[in-house]
């Protein structure tokens, strides 16, 4: 492309990107005083006392949770989807991605009114004389909300890496003497690596900076690194700490990402689609 | 002769209501170069498949050293498969391709290496061992490709149109190098091309194929000799089919005129295809000839001249011959009553 109509991204980049970027970190690394700001690092101190190191602990553990969860329910679906007859697997497709064109946070209030103590799953639980589920304002819901919200997006990139690949790898593999487990240990496995890879970054980045799941789910008892930035943002009023806490995040994710390209190794990363 | 290892007893595959295969009979001897040619959608491939297991016949049985095996799945097969585009492990370097089904056999390292050295050196590719496949060209990811069937000791080796892809230099040299190769393991190789020089020139056996049914089974010099029927001549080199009709044994009549011809067992005035090869016609003076035409194009090829001779009843005839005459010329056509090949008439829809 031209160095010209580049222009209308690169100034695009700058205002929505670069520059709330560099606000971040002004606020993140200074403090407020009487004669204006001064550079200090008390925010990222206030950071790593036990009660917000606790928040963080759990927003980790529940993303895991929610990540590994996705991957096992995930895996096997691509594997139907793509090892399916076309028209089928398109049905099977659609079903996975309907979903996500309606929006995030209806999606997510519907599991409320689902989940209620009079919810639709409750009555329908008591009706055939089973005990009833309370599990919403607990850390299963928020979980349950997590892994409903972002599995699409462990399918499809695992989804997409193996419906490209060569049948007669495959058949290969089975000539050289494989069985189908062996197959799948040596040749599937292996060579859907990068999808795997790709579905556990976007399950469990968003996962890990969700505040919506976690206040409509746990009732907001379940504080997580999301709920904390929004916050300080929103209800505190504390820029600085807010914006400490963003930056550790963004370290935190750039790390992940950083140790999730090693494990992919040279293969290129997959796209969504 | 040596002993039957595959035999395909009237095995038929049928994809929805379509005969990939239509009843077909075959059987492969052990230590055989046996080249299944044909042009695309004959069966060839689908016959390769059936004998590897990656498919089930919809009918017939398939019989390896005398026991059915037509549900045994690919991995119990003591066969391998050299896949048209190789196919290869994207994940491991050439070592590890090579290594896979000894790997699967759980044979030591220490025999595997050895192994996989020895086979490295067999298809020359020594010291390539750590390279990663997708870095090699055509040629040497076909050589890994042969290298991971071969290093498992098949007693067949099935080959799927390998040398397709390749350009006509090195299909050349890997022709001989398979061919010495089969010679030197004494493993039987069953060979899918639609080539017809590189079947010719590597097999032992040659099975025509179109449609779903095999045509002709014979040596490359009598399948090229000795063509069953028109179809056969034609996919076999060039040919040059004319209608002719059978007055009695020995005596055929087409181009207007009554010629004498080795071919005998005909109903009397039968409708035949006659076939002559383009190399077995020579251009004689007008004057002394019974065909007679005129050039209309000629064609330098290297080694002879390509000409097209109109002859005057309409028919064109394609000649070979090392010496030229211009177009516009008048020639005569002369053949010997050996070169005429009688066959019956099939309909080649």
């Amino acid at each position: 492309m031209k160095r010209t109509t580049l222009f209308p991204y690169v100034i695009w980049m700058a205002l929505f990107i670069v520059v709330p970027m560099l606000l971040v970190l002004y606020y993140a690394f200074s403090i407020p005083t009487e004669a204006g700001a001064t550079w200090s690092l008390e925010n990222f101190a206030r950071f790593f006392e036990p009660i917000y190191i606790r928040v963080l602990g759990r927003s980790l553990r529940l993303a895991l949770i929610s990540t590994v969860i996705c991957l096992l329910l995930g895996y096997p679906a691509a594997m139907v989807m793509a090892g399916n007859a076309f028209n089928r697997k398109n049905v099977i497709l659609l079903l996975f991605v309907v979903p996500m064109w309606m929006n995030f946070l209806l999606r997510t209030y519907a599991w409320l009114t689902l989940l209620e103590r009079n919810g639709v799953i409750n009555v329908l639980l008591t009706n055939l004389g089973l005990p009833g589920l309370n599990i919403l304002y607990t850390e299963s819901a928020v979980v349950l909300g997590m892994v409903y919200n972002f599995l699409p997006f462990m399918v499809l990139p695992i989804y997409s890496v193996l419906s490209k690949i060569d049948k007669g790898v495959i058949e290969a593999a089975g000539d050289l003497g494989a069985n189908s487990f062996r197959v799948f240990t040596k040749v599937v496995l292996p060579l859907s690596l990068p999808g795997v890879v790709s579905g556990i970054t976007m399950v469990f980045m968003p996962a890990l900076t969700t505040f919506v799941i976690s206040r409509l789910l746990g009732g907001g008892q379940f504080t997580l690194i999301g709920n904390l930035i929004e916050q300080q943002f929103l209800v505190v009023g504390d820029w600085g700490f807010g914006s400490s806490i963003s930056v550790v995040m963004i370290v935190l994710i750039l790390l992940s990402i950083a140790i999730m390209s090693f494990f992919e190794g040279e293969e290129k990363s997959v796209a969504l689609w | 002769m040596s002993e039957i290892i595959v035999d395909l007893k009237s095995v038929s595959k049928f994809y929805d209501d379509t005969a990939a295969l239509d009843g077909i009979d075959l059987y492969i001897r052990k230590n055989e170069f046996v080249t299944l040619l044909g042009p695309s959608g004959c069966g060839k491939t689908t016959t390769l498949r059936l004998i590897g297991g990656f498919e089930q016949p919809s009918g017939g049985s398939i019989l390896f050293e005398g026991k059915d095996i037509s549900t045994v799945p690919p991995h119990k097969r003591r066969v391998n498969t050299v896949f048209q585009r190789y196919a290869l492990f994207s994940h491991l370097d050439v070592f590890e391709n090579i290594a896979f089904g000894l790997r699967i056999k759980k044979l030591s390292e220490k025999a595997i290496s050895e192994k996989v050295r020895k086979m490295l050196e067999q298809v020359n590719l020594e010291g390539f061992g750590k390279r990663d496949v997708n870095s090699l060209s055509g040629g040497q990811q076909q050589r890994v490709a042969i290298a991971r069937a071969l290093v498992n000791e098949p007693e067949v080796l099935l080959l799927d149109e390998p040398l397709a892809a390749l350009d006509l230099k090195l299909r050349r040299e890997m022709q001989h190098e398979l061919k010495s190769m089969q010679k030197q393991l004494g493993i039987t190789f069953v060979f899918v091309t639609h080539d017809q020089e590189e079947a010719l020139s590597m097999s032992d056996t040659v099975v025509v194929m179109k449609d779903g049914k095999i045509q002709q089974i014979g040596t490359p010099v009598d399948i090229y000799n000795e063509p069953i029927n028109a179809f056969v001549a034609d996919f076999i080199g060039e040919s040059n089919i004319v209608d002719g009709i059978m007055r009695k044994d020995y005596l055929v009549d087409f181009g207007g005129s009554s010629f004498a011809c080795v071919d005998f067992g005909f109903a009397q005035d039968e409708a035949v295809d006659v076939v002559i090869r383009p190399e077995d016609l020579v251009l004689i003076p007008a004057e002394n000839a019974r065909l007679v035409g005129t050039v209309s194009s000629v064609n330098f090829l290297g080694v002879h001249y390509e000409m097209l001779v109109e002859a005057d009843d309409g028919m064109s005839w394609l000649v070979h011959s090392t010496l030229m005459q211009p177009v516009g010329t008048k020639v005569g056509l002369g053949f010997e009553p050996m070169d005429i090949h009688i066959m019956r008439k099939v309909s080649l829809s």
